[in-house]
């Protein structure tokens, strides 16, 4: 009888992470579009990622009360109780992600066709090739309970925010070169903004990666790294 | 895998057997019993056999019945392992998953596209694509085959056609009439061919944008050369000197191109060579001292012993190539550039230092964009095209490597590539 429980348990919490997983892939999936939607400057394909946030936010909500429900009904201890947990919080930050994506969509609706230069979007894919890497990485170090890699993402975000510093300095150059650019850099800075904080998000999640196999905090402070040592990793442009 | 499980269900003429022996066991007491009453033996003896026998019959159906249970799981074992052998000699990655959506068998090619498969477990682990989850759900609900495309964006870019198709394994084995669904997912890779649809487009718009400026000021100079230069040989031969070196130019930008785009198609495949590193930085070294001699710059190889890495020779040559190139050209100030291997536990790296001017910190991150140049005056002068650090970081995705570059102004730059020696590791 005991052991039907743990079986049944083990059956819920196995549901709540593939609902995590495929919330993340949907995050995932909505994140690739948006950009290719501002790169393509394509109308359609933007709203087509507007609408799927209804989706977003209605399983999010339904994996939240699994999530509950679990608590409730099994009360469980230590590292079971750190799963559900460390579920509950990564669908906010997934539920974020796709905010952010559809706000990026937004934007796209709002310059499309007023983008004259190419130059002008490649740092911004450049910038969301990072991130998609991260969100890939953390998502599979959620699914394979993997604490190292969850780490390696958690550092990694500073090449995020470098590579942000690097392109805000840009879109300001254009914007001063050409008051004709004002707009759209203006947009496109604030698409840079949302892909950063999604970078964030993607961290977050690290930390709840890392706790959940662990039980330990990631450090809240991160150690700044001197800005003279940039580790320049890899990502497709 | 039709053929298999045909192959392996030899559970008919099994229950036949059975069926006959239980019909025997019942024909042979009543013949026996009406052979002694015919000859009219004491009325004990019939009775006796007669029990004897049912007894006999009551023994052997159940027996049989179990050996035939045993035999038939044994032989539903043997025709799943039939299904799983098929299944390795597809060239395509192929999935089973039961009627929960967790994944009961899968061939090698699978493993090798989706790293994260592991049996018993949701497949939505290995692939959480909405379209391949919903193609999954739909199988399920509706029973009928769902077709969809499965694209990835990082680490490197890859499509897949794939099928989901649903199947009664267990009620075609006979080993449960009732046989839940199964579904088979087929994948085929149409990573190739979307990437040459992408890349046509982005070679023209490349090409022509960056080609434009090239040819507007060569047809500068030849209207300079057949106008107002017309009766000046020495201006004549200064302009068709720069016309030469524009034209070099040109061509040496679509050299670059065509290289980009020949990497690209093939950066989902990684090589499988083994590569002496060693020999290649010496080759490398080799080639390019002379270029190191007109700059002044003295290149300083060290630790030079022989070391193995998993690549492609000629593509690990163009990586140091451009990047002691980048070293001798734009770190020339600094008069001499480190080359060295490391052959560490985990991973070998290969260093570049210059002692040059170095790099912003805000153009670091930038530097593996395509056409990105820290100063596009001064890489022009130096022949460049914007496109050798893309090229680099283009290559070593495809083996799996890591560029990190580190710089601070005014003291030099160090580019170091890094291999690593663990099992395939999918990304940074
Ligand atoms: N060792 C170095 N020191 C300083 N700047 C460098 C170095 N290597 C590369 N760079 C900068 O990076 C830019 C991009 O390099 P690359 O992609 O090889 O293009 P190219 O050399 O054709 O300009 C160069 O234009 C230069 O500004
Ligand atoms: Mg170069």
């Amino acid at each position: 009888m005991a052991d039907h429980i743990v079986r049944a348990f083990d059956t819920d919490l196995d549901t709540l992470s593939r609902g995590v997983a495929e919330l993340g892939g949907l995050a995932e999936s909505m994140t690739t579009r948006a950009i290719e939607a501002l790169v393509r400057q394509s109308p359609t394909m933007a709203n087509e990622v507007i609408a799927l946030d209804a989706r977003l936010d209605a399983l999010q909500q339904e994996l939240e009360e699994k999530a509950v429900l679990t608590i409730a009904r099994r009360q469980p201890m230590a590292v079971d109780l750190r799963a559900v947990i460390a579920a509950i919080r990564v669908t906010h930050d997934l539920e974020r992600i796709g905010d952010l994506a559809k706000n990026i969509c937004k934007r796209v609706l709002a310059i499309t066709g007023l983008v004259q230069t190419p130059k002008l979007v490649k740092g911004v894919e450049h910038l969301s090739q990072l991130v998609l890497t991260q969100l890939k990485d953390v998502l599979d170090a959620y699914v394979e309970r993997d604490a190292e890699k969850a780490l390696a993402v958690w550092e990694h975000d500073e090449n995020v925010d470098a590579l942000y510093t690097s392109l805000f300095r840009e879109l300001l150059t254009y914007m001063m070169e050409d008051p004709r650019n004002i707009g759209v850099c203006a947009h496109l800075l604030f698409c840079a903004k949302n892909i950063e904080r999604m970078g964030d998000h993607a961290t977050n999640v690290a930390e709840n990666v890392y706790y959940l196999v662990t039980g330990a905090k990631l450090q809240a402070e991160r150690v700044k790294a001197d800005t003279t040592s940039l580790e320049k990793p890899m990502s497709a442009t | 895998m039709v053929a298999a499980t045909e192959q392996g269900t030899p559970s008919p003429p099994m229950r036949r057997w059975r069926d006959s022996a239980a019909a025997g066991a019942l024909v042979a007491t009543l013949v026996i019993a009406c052979a002694l009453a015919l000859s009219g033996a004491p009325f004990v003896l019939p009775v006796l056999i007669g029990a004897i026998v049912t007894a006999f019959a009551a023994l052997v159906r159940p027996r049989a019945e179990h050996r035939i249970a045993a035999e038939r799981a044994r032989s539903h074992e043997t025709a799943r392992a039939g299904i799983q052998a098929v299944m390795s000699g597809i060239a395509d990655p192929v999935v089973v998953l039961d009627s929960q959506g967790n994944v009961t068998m899968f061939n090698s090619q699978a493993k090798v596209a989706m790293p994260q498969l592991v049996i018993g477990r949701s497949f939505s682990f290995a692939v959480r694509s909405p379209e391949v989850v919903g193609a999954v759900e739909s199988v399920l609900r509706d029973g009928t085959v769902a077709e969809t495309e499965f694209h990835e964006k990082v680490p490197v870019e890859r499509s897949f056609e794939v099928r989901a198709t649903p199947v009664r394994i267990d009620a075609a084995l006979g080993a449960d009439a009732s046989g839940a669904i199964e579904i088979v997912m087929l994948f085929r890779d149409v990573t190739a061919a979307r990437r040459l649809e992408r890349m046509r487009a982005d070679f023209v718009a490349n090409a022509s944008h960056e080609l434009r400026t090239p040819l507007a000021s060569l047809y500068g100079f030849i209207e300079t050369i057949e106008g107002p230069a017309k009766n000046d040989p020495s201006a004549q031969a200064r302009f068709l000197a720069i016309m030469r070196e524009q034209a070099r130019r040109m061509s040496r930008l679509i050299d670059d191109l065509l290289s980009l785009s020949r990497i690209e198609l093939k950066e989902h495949v990684q090589p499988t060579e083994e590569v002496r590193l060693d020999s290649v930085l010496s080759e490398v070294v080799d080639t390019l001292t002379p270029l190191a001699q007109e700059c002044r710059t003295k290149i300083e190889v060290d630790g030079l012993n022989r070391v193995l890495v998993t690549g492609d020779r000629d593509e690990l040559i163009r990586v140091f190539e451009n990047l002691i190139e980048n070293a001798v050209k734009y770190g020339q100030s600094g008069g001499r550039v480190e080359v060295s291997i490391a052959d560490a536990e985990r991973a070998v790296s290969v260093t570049v230092r210059d002692y040059g001017p170095g790099i912003a910190p805000e153009h670091l991150p930038r530097l593996t964009e395509r056409f990105y140049r820290v100063d596009v005056v001064e890489s022009r002068q130096k022949g460049g095209t914007g496109l050798g650090l893309a090229l680099v970081k283009h290559i070593l995705n495809r083996h799996k490597a890591r560029l990190l570059v580190r710089s601070e102004l005014g003291a030099g730059a160090t580019f170091e590539v890094v291999f690593p020696k663990s099992a395939p590791e999918a990304s940074t």
